[in-house]
């Protein structure tokens, strides 16, 4: 072996997107309905993989990240108002 | 105990978006509470497990905390050494072996109950979801009585190993058990067990959709309902001596409680229970109840 051999080392750093756009996982879409939505904040808590996020603007209260929801749909059975829908994905 | 308010926990990300966990993931919600719990002054040691596999791809990692892949029967000998190093080098992190049940009550026992034993400064979180999930759905000393796994066709017939209860025997300084339904009380055992010395063990129960067969959606309702039947107990132990926690004190009343079946209708694991399997159940909820009262 020459000397010239590169020392790598196995480190990782935080990165988002490692499993790639998440996204495409989906069967079923959350669709959020700010009129019904009273501002628990239980679907951000309870996101797995926290793409919900708190805004609080006036048109939502919440944003969705589509690009790595995998659609497990917690966020919908949480919510007390039913203010998230589950809609089938390809509609 | 005071309950947190949800508005005062942190909105950053602990645990990154893209992460390769399945969807509705029982354990991306016990790290990503973890973070709010501690902020990044963590430093996790991972054995083998679902952990290993939410990590992502290297060069990337979906972890925001300093982390440590090791081998599987180590998590607690590594911890136990980084802790020592830590305060050497005077460094301000909390050291926490994040195991899975495998990776608590099987292969790491032994580590586990030798760290213990010398009351290493760590916090041993046990993430149970109640089965080797990671490799395929194998049963664990942790699966309950009766569920289905891929090495138990007709249902466990053994009962589910009283962990918690074994850490109590070791008395050391803290013990508590956590749902990653009740995010505001695990996070406060966890900063709780941070500003103690010496060995913490903090139990999450963690259902699982993929062994547990159901719909990904009720992850939390799942969560939930097994401490509302009494079949998860919340508790917390400081030297030894018993608390029940304020979600799980009214079900210490056999009245309150939900029927079991209410839990175990909405898993298939469960699927190929006879009722008397439910009156056994039922009984054990009880004696597990009495026995976990008499250290109060």
């Amino acid at each position: 072996m020459s000397d010239e051999v590169k020392q790598v080392l196995p480190l990782a750093k935080p990165m988002e997107g490692v499993s790639g756009k998440t996204g495409t996982w989906r069967v079923t879409k959350p669709v959020f309905h700010n009129d019904k939505c009273v501002k628990c904040r239980l679907c951000w808590l309870y996101c797995p993989e926290s793409v919900i996020e708190i805004v609080d603007r006036e048109d939502a209260f919440i944003t969705i990240n589509y690009d790595y929801c995998k659609g497990c749909g917690i966020c919908s059975d949480v919510c007390p108002t039913k203010a998230i829908d589950l809609v089938p994905e390809g509609e | 105990m005071m309950v947190l308010n949800i508005k005062e926990l942190p909105q950053e990300k602990y645990l990154l978006s893209g992460n390769a966990a399945c969807p509705g993931c029982p354990e991306a919600l016990g790290l990503k509470y973890l973070g709010m719990a501690l902020d990044d002054k963590v430093i996790l040691v991972v054995p083998a497990g679902c952990s290993s596999v939410i990590q992502g791809l290297a060069p990337g990692s979906s972890f925001r905390f300093t982390t440590l892949n090791v081998p599987f029967a180590s998590s607690d000998a590594v911890a136990a050494g980084l802790a020592a190093a830590k305060e050497v080098v005077g460094e301000d992190a909390v050291v926490i072996a994040w195991a899975g049940d495998g990776g608590t009550a099987d292969i790491g026992m032994a580590t586990l109950s030798g760290a213990a034993e010398r009351n290493d400064n760590i916090i041993h979180v046990c993430v149970d979801n109640e089965a080797y999930m990671n490799t395929g759905i194998q049963r664990s000393s942790l699966t309950p009585y009766g569920a289905w796994t891929t090495t138990t066709w007709t249902g466990k017939k053994e009962r589910k190993k009283e962990l918690p209860l074994i850490m109590l025997a070791h008395k050391v300084p803290y013990v508590a058990t956590a749902s990653i339904a009740y995010p505001t009380d695990y996070i406060e055992k966890l900063r709780k067990a941070a500003s103690i010395k010496g060995f913490k063990y903090i139990h999450l129960h963690a259902p699982c959709p993929v062994g547990w067969r159901f719909d990904p959606k009720y992850t939390v309702r799942v969560a939930k309902l097994a401490v509302e039947t009494g079949m998860w107990i919340l508790f917390e132990a400081f030297n030894g001596k018993v608390t029940i926690s304020p979600f799980s004190r009214p079900y210490q009343n056999k009245e309150r409680r939900k029927p079991v079946t209410e839990y175990l209708k909405l898993q298939e694991r469960f699927r190929t229970m006879k009722p008397e399997d439910v009156k056994l159940i039922e009984k054990m909820i009880d004696d597990a109840w009495k026995t976990l009262l008499k250290f109060t």
